[in-house]
């Protein structure tokens, strides 16, 4: 293969590799016409400092924005639902920006009010990739406002989704519980030193005050932070089940009431500290623990995928319609590029049909007039006509998604640590029986001390605290490594997988890339030039794999004509080249086997180029690994012509399925589930999601993490697939590390149990064996697992 | 005796303050996202108020 032989430097906008000297603008190179621009629209506007503040941290403009994308965005009722808040001079709207990705972005956007003097304020929510917008409507509509956005290269992703209900908001009422408790916390240790240290007799009246300043403060402790425990406890208490929280609950009542009955009786200063104490760090294992990523959504349906409104032909006119109103009967008008909302027939114009979405199909399917698509479906290659058969919700794709909603959501099997507290609670219990009834026949004067001591000292907080201190920093690690997980749950569920089950193209192979190989006679540099050269000016996936292959040039393509679905021609150096199927080229019929791009010269064909799946790099190591370990099984939506390749990398023992459609899966994953299996599936796209659901597991690969990814359990970014293995095995490390504070937690029971059923546990030994209690349990939890992470050099 | 009671309500009213304070920065969504507001204040010319609309 010939070196290209353009010098390539990259784009000052976007950062990607161009041709130097094609596209220049104030000694600035660009990769195309848009990023100039962008740069043109920064620079009249002063601001410029964008590019300072990061190398090329703009949006590649290649592929171009449809002109009338956001027309629907003058229609009255749409803009209802959307926005949050109008009046007579202002609308408030908060957009979602996919494209946020540095201090740049943040800077250009809060600085719109340059570009257009309407656009009042805009504040970023970087985290969230959420742009909050207040702009004069007389100036400025929506529409406009939009296209603004693209025209700088942050397109808003207004999807179905977005219609009617407000997103919930993020709920801080647990920050604030935190806070209480660390408020009060602080000042009831403070307050309860005098009460350890002793005071001298003359000094009574101190002393009162100090402890009920201390019962004043412990209230809000009571009544708002411990509120999180309550509600788990209650709906436990629902379902007839003891979770953690249960017997918790049942040590901070006692705990408190106990304290209380001390101070009014003068008997003592109480517990207040231990108790406020252990709600507060129960309190921040929880928050760590649910720090969730606000940026990523794990419940995403097809709503997310389906564009907000379509273009509606009536009477000749074009008419953008929202979704959930079209009718059957309807004749819709679906650009290139779009998504096929409803089942429809093909009625005008070629359709080009990439069902990658659906059935992980990786190439486009050519539809002929009269032939039926179905939603999910995206055209590639320009207009088309549908008539409308069945509304959106009763598509083929919606009714899949709706098909088995009861049974995915069910139950996904209870914590191991519910069962150990379980266990724990009856323990507890029993020695509190058998206490009260040693000293119901010794001494009745100790009987309540006692028991109370018992159920304060045995409190299984420090299982929950170490609980939930190692999934938060297994989460954490996880996330470091690009592995979100949507909550601690799935850390154990993961850790019990016993089948994994992988999806084949998107997720093992890279979409992004071909290995493309030339069959036929010998290609010189020249031919390759030319064929380059047309390649790139088609929009066809196979046609950009080739350019990628093959490298860009500057040669010139005159009389550049496309047949849709069917290849390409045009004169390069007074050549007429032409690129296709087979059977335009040849003129024979397609033959299956592989996808194949045939080309000729001067209308005589010199041989074709074959695109092969090109599986990711460390896919090899990774199946390698599991494989000792795991059954395994692949399954793919594409043809099974690559069986044999596939089934040397999956080693001999891995199932293969190929032409599975989505329920096909998801039966798969049902008939295994039914054999007793935990089943984990790792998948990409909508084609999986069903099956994710269904799986234990359901892990979805990002390209990333700005893509759209399907509901699951957990997204992965593409490039750290080769260490699910590692992932895997730090899960299992997390019920040992559990387990073996859970025996710590134990001895420090006892310990003070011993004290406890003897009925003279003084506040003095409470105070400090249950903060160094969780204080070391804390720290095994943290470090352990953080040294677990280290070992598997994660 | 009255230092006490003078210590005592000094130290719990700066703890006060600390907990209207940590509620109302809550409030302001300053833990909504905690990327935006130290590179917002970078930026050269005038800083804006990171009210969460």
């Amino acid at each position: 293969m010939p070196t290209v032989v353009n010098r390539q430097t990259k784009c000052y906008h976007c950062g990607e590799d161009c041709e130097e000297g094609k596209i220049v603008l104030a000694e600035k190179q660009f990769c195309c016409e848009g990023c100039k621009t962008v740069f043109q629209i920064l620079n009249e506007n002063g601001l410029c400092d964008y590019y300072d503040l990061n190398n090329n941290p703009g949006q590649s403009l290649r592929v171009q924005v449809r002109k009338d994308k956001f027309s629907f965005l003058d229609d009255e009722k749409i803009i209802g639902q959307l926005i949050q808040f109008r009046n007579e001079g202002q609308i408030h709207i908060t957009l979602y920006l996919p494209h946020i990705h540095c201090s740049s972005c943040l800077y250009l956007l809060e600085h719109l009010n340059k570009i257009n003097p309407g656009v009042i304020k805009t504040t970023v929510n970087f985290t969230r990739k959420e742009l909050s917008v207040i702009f004069d409507h007389k100036k400025i509509s929506l529409r406009q406002l939009a296209e603004l956005l693209t025209s700088i290269g942050y397109e808003p992703y207004i999807s179905l989704n977005n219609l009617g209900g407000k997103k919930p908001r993020v709920p801080r009422t647990l920050i604030y519980q935190l806070g209480v408790a660390g408020f009060c916390f602080a000042n009831i240790m403070l307050l309860s030193f005098p009460e350890y240290l002793g005071l001298e007799a003359a000094e009574k009246h101190l002393q009162y005050a100090f402890r009920y300043i201390n019962l004043v403060l412990a209230l809000p402790v009571l009544l708002f932070s411990a509120l999180p425990f309550y509600e788990s406890a209650w709906k436990s208490l629902q379902h007839k089940f003891l979770n953690i929280d249960a017997p918790i609950v049942l040590a901070i009542w006692v705990t408190f009431f106990r304290s209380v009955v001390e101070v009014f009786t003068d008997t003592g200063g109480g517990y207040f500290d231990s108790f406020s104490g252990i709600v507060f760090f129960m309190l921040i294992g929880r928050v760590l623990q649910d720090k969730t990523y606000q940026q990523l959504s794990f419940e995403r349906d097809y709503t997310s995928y389906f564009p907000i409104a379509v273009t509606v032909l009536k009477e000749e006119k074009e008419v953008p319609t929202a979704l959930p109103d079209i009718k059957p009967g309807d004749t819709l008008l679906i650009h290139n590029e779009e998504l096929v909302p409803a089942d429809g027939i093909l009625t005008r114009g070629k359709a080009f049909i990439d069902y990658s979405f659906v059935t992980g199909e990786s190439l486009p399917v050519l539809k002929e007039m009269g032939e039926i698509i179905y939603a999910g479906g995206k055209q590639t290659g320009g207009n088309m006509e549908l008539l409308v058969v069945k509304e959106v919700s009763q598509s083929y794709l919606t009714k899949l998604w709706n098909k088995d909603e009861g049974k995915i959501t069910g139950e996904k099997g209870q914590s191991f640590v519910h069962l150990l507290s379980q266990y724990f609670t009856y323990i507890v219990l029993a020695i509190a029986l058998a206490t009260a009834a040693y000293w119901y026949f010794n001494d009745q004067s100790r009987l309540w001390p006692a028991v109370t001591a018992i159920l304060i000292i045995a409190c299984p907080c420090a299982l929950l605290l170490s609980n939930s201190f190692t999934n938060g920093n297994i989460l954490r690690i996880l996330s470091r490594n690009k592995l979100y997980l949507r909550n601690a749950q799935t850390i154990e569920e993961l850790a019990m997988v016993n089948h994994i089950v992988f999806d084949k193209t998107g997720t093992l192979t890279t979409t992004r890339q071909h290995d493309i190989v030339f069959e036929g006679e010998p290609l010189n540099g020249e031919a390759i030039h030319a064929i380059a050269a047309l390649a790139a000016q088609s929009s066809h996936p196979l046609s950009k794999g080739l350019v990628r292959h093959l490298g860009r040039n500057k040669l010139t393509v005159q009389a550049f004509r496309e047949e849709t679905g069917r290849g390409i021609e045009g004169f390069i150096n007074g050549d007429l080249y032409a690129l296709g199927s087979r059977e335009f080229i040849t003129g024979q019929a397609n033959q299956t086997g592989g996808t194949r791009v045939y080309i000729a010269r001067e209308g005589r064909c010199l041989g074709y180029f074959s695109f092969k799946n090109h599986y990711r790099n460390d896919v090899n190591h990774l199946l390698g690994e599991l494989r000792g370990n795991y059954p395994l099984a692949v399954i793919s939506g594409d043809n099974a012509a690559e069986r044999m390749s596939l089934q040397q990398l999956a080693g001999k023992n891995t199932t293969l399925l190929f032409n599975q459609q989505p329920h096909d899966k998801l039966a798969f994953i049902s008939a295994l589930q039914e054999n007793g299996k935990k089943v984990m599936m790792v998948g990409d796209g909508l084609n999986d999601a069903i099956a994710m659901q269904q799986a234990n597991v359901g892990i979805a690969m990002a390209e990333d993490t700005n893509t759209f990814t399907p509901a699951s359990d957990g997204i992965l970014e593409s490039t750290q697939l080769g260490k699910l293995h590692k992932f895997i095995q730090l899960c299992k490390a997390n019920k040992q590390i559990v387990l073996a504070s859970f025996v710590m937690s134990i001895v420090y029971n006892i310990i003070g149990l011993y004290f406890a059923v003897q009925g003279n546990l003084s506040p003095l030994i409470a105070a400090i064996l249950m903060p160094s209690s969780s204080l070391s349990i804390i720290l095994l939890t943290y470090g352990s697992s953080s040294a677990v992470a280290k070992w598997l050099r994660l | 005796m009255g230092v006490i009671v003078l210590l005592l309500i000094a130290s719990i009213s700066v703890a006060a303050i600390f907990l209207v304070a940590f509620i109302w920065s809550v409030k302001s969504g300053q833990y909504d996202d905690e990327f935006s507001p130290p590179v917002r204040m970078l930026f050269d010319d005038k800083p804006k108020t990171n009210s969460n609309q």
